[in-house]
């Protein structure tokens, strides 16, 4: 007897009908309208909260309410599913709802400062009665010390991926990758303190007649510490998401390793790469503490990266929110959303450069 | 310019575990040699060592002597880049480098190899699309992505890439075990029409594509798991599909186990 021939055992799960009934839309908006009403007359006639709890109650009961109804429509299984559903929904909306509320609250106190004076201004010579005042050395600030250490940081942790996956083997690179994970988890004031040490206190003086200097490079040298690890992992996670038969593919060609790395790998982990790179530039963008410890911080300009206190936004940030003045929370606010703004343009400009290598599909 | 490869008393280990044993062959210019056999018996390892591509893998490494017209290719101060050029691969699964168009991919391994000058390698692209029997399907989106291609396209495109750098001996690893039977038609014809110039090795486990295409052919089999693979029987492939002189090689044609 073949196995088609073979009888059912009788437990098998066949239906004998495959249609089912389904809730329609006019009780799951009924019964969202019943859970907001009970919820509000629960909430407001207690008189224990404000409309955010009616929100958080309407929520619940209606989870509750849902449930009821599409169990007694269309059994617990379609129910279950429903109600999992609405759960996944739920947490994908309260995840977004900080994120779109810290981009409002920053537009709309960031808006006051808004204009050209921000931009063409420094802090030099401006008194806590002034109301003018910008950041523009902080912008300088921020753009040399970050480029500074991208610079630093980029070919060294690629590189370093690049060992770690094509070439790395052993105890040595088993190592090397246990540090790089150790580092991922320093603070970044750790970071500041370990240039102010040893950049600041014992190499600075070689170069100032024996005086330490703070500057915006010392500030770079601990955002590279910091920026590091982050690409170096990410980086060794896009190259190892390479397929293998790939790099065979141009070795049978008889092109070296080398070049199979520069010209295959690399070019197709690339997109991976640099969404890594720009996460660990917009950390370093907002980093303040070593800033403070090892730049200074200043209220003028200055653009020489390598001699004298430097600003940055994250740092301006910080001291305009702690100063007396009346028109500093304003500044703050407007340097926040300059610092987001920034960011969030270097990723974008990032991302095209990236997609320019792409061939269009 | 294609070339006799001689393997004699050829093992192979990776790391401990030895993945073949004292393989002996010779295999003549211009001609298609079938490798068959179960899985797991060692023929693609053979293959991969015939170009050094199994030392890809940490720890792998061969005894015995391999020479394509008396060279051996492991002697100490051998070229492993220039081996792989002289002997070139196709792979099971199709591999089109991703990021490069179709004209990319073809002229990959000269441009890769230093070759700048825009003719020649237009020439090439044009020569070996056309040897590959897709010059007339992508002439006119040479700029697409070569992963655009369908599966087949993509196997003939790679083909394209391998004699784009002129070998002298094409290895085949299962070229058609993803394909449909109109590519693997298309791909087989390619084979009859490349012989005239390369000498070709194809591992595969159809063994009517074994019998249909080559000249001879080698059966590879395995006592048992973790034992290593030997060449059992090498002969003209009408001796081997019609008159095996071994039982195995008998049994394994006919069905009768593997």
């Amino acid at each position: 007897m073949s196995l088609l021939e073979k009888t059912p055992t009788g437990v098998g799960m066949t239906p004998d009908n495959i249609r089912a009934r389904k809730l329609s839309v006019v009780v799951n908006i009924g019964v969202a309208v019943l859970a907001v009403l009970l919820s509000a007359a629960i909430v407001l006639g207690a008189g224990i909260g404000n409309w955010v709890l009616v929100i958080v109650v309407a929520a619940a009961l209606y989870l509750v309410g849902l449930y009821a109804a599409a169990s007694q429509v269309e059994g617990r299984r379609a129910a279950r599913d429903r109600i999992w559903k609405a759960l996944i929904y739920s947490a994908c909306l309260l995840a977004i709802l900080p994120l779109a509320s810290v981009v409002w609250t920053l537009i709309s106190k960031g808006v006051e400062r808004l204009d050209g004076n921000f931009f063409s201004t420094s802090m030099n010579n401006i008194g806590a009665r002034d109301p003018m005042g910008g950041a523009y050395h902080a912008i300088i600030g921020t753009l040399e010390q970050v480029g500074l250490a991208t610079l630093m940081a980029v070919p060294l942790g690629v590189l370093g991926a690049i060992y770690l996956v094509e070439y790395g083997r052993g105890r040595f690179a088993l190592t090397v990758r246990f540090f790089v994970d150790v580092m991922t988890g320093i603070p970044s004031i750790v970071a500041g303190l370990f240039v102010l040490a040893f950049w600041v206190l014992i190499v600075s003086p070689w170069f100032n007649n024996g005086t330490p200097r703070f500057s915006g490079f010392a500030a770079s040298l601990a955002l590279t510490v910091l920026m590091l690890p982050t690409i170096v992992r990410s980086t060794e996670e896009m190259l190892r998401l390479v397929p293998g038969p790939l790099r065979e593919g141009a070795y049978a060609l008889g092109v070296p390793q080398w070049k199979t790395i520069l010209r295959v790998v690399l070019p197709t982990a690339l997109p991976g790469i640099v969404t890594g790179i720009m996460l660990a530039v917009a950390r370093a963008a907002g980093e303040t503490a070593p800033v403070l410890l090892v730049a200074g911080g200043a209220a003028a300009i200055n653009m020489d990266p390598f001699g004298g206190p430097q600003s940055s936004l994250a740092l301006y940030v910080y001291q305009q929110a702690g100063d007396a003045s009346r028109y500093a929370p304003a500044r703050a606010w407007t340097a926040a959303l300059t610092l987001v703004v920034l960011v969030l343009v270097l990723t974008i400009a990032a991302k095209l450069l990236a997609r320019r290598n792409q061939l269009s599909r | 310019m294609a070339k006799r490869i001689e393997a004699s008393n050829v093992s192979s280990y990776y790391g401990s575990f030895k993945a073949i044993d004292g393989i002996s062959m010779t295999v003549e210019p211009k001609t298609i040699t079938a490798l068959i056999g179960p899985s797991g018996c060692g023929k693609s390892t053979f293959l991969r060592s015939i170009n050094r591509m199994h030392e890809v893998l940490p720890g792998a490494r061969i005894e015995g002597r391999l020479t394509i017209d008396d060279q051996n290719i492991y002697d100490s101060d051998v070229d492993v880049t220039a081996v792989r050029r002289m002997i070139g691969m196709v792979f099971q699964r199709p591999n089109p480098f991703p990021t490069m168009s179709i004209y990319e991919n073809v002229v990959a391994g000269l441009k890769l190899n230093g070759v700048k000058k825009k003719s020649l390698l237009d020439d090439a692209a044009e020569r070996s699309l056309k040897a590959a029997n897709l010059w007339d399907e992508v002439k006119d989106r040479l700029n697409r992505p070569g992963a655009g291609l369908s599966g087949g396209q993509q196997q003939r495109l790679c083909i394209a890439r391998t004699i784009a750098v002129e070998p002298q001996v094409v290895l085949m690893d299962e070229p058609c075990s993803a394909l449909d039977p109109i590519s693997t038609l298309a791909i087989e014809d390619l084979m009859f029409k490349l012989k005239d110039r390369f000498t070709i090795i194809i591992v595969t486990h159809n063994m009517q594509q074994a019998a249909r295409v080559s000249d001879r052919t080698g059966f590879f089999s395995i006592d048992k798991t973790g034992e290593p693979g030997r060449l059992i029987e090498y002969d003209d492939t009408q001796k081997i599909f019609s008159n095996p002189t071994e039982k195995k090689t008998e049994d394994y044609i006919t069905g009768r186990f593997g």
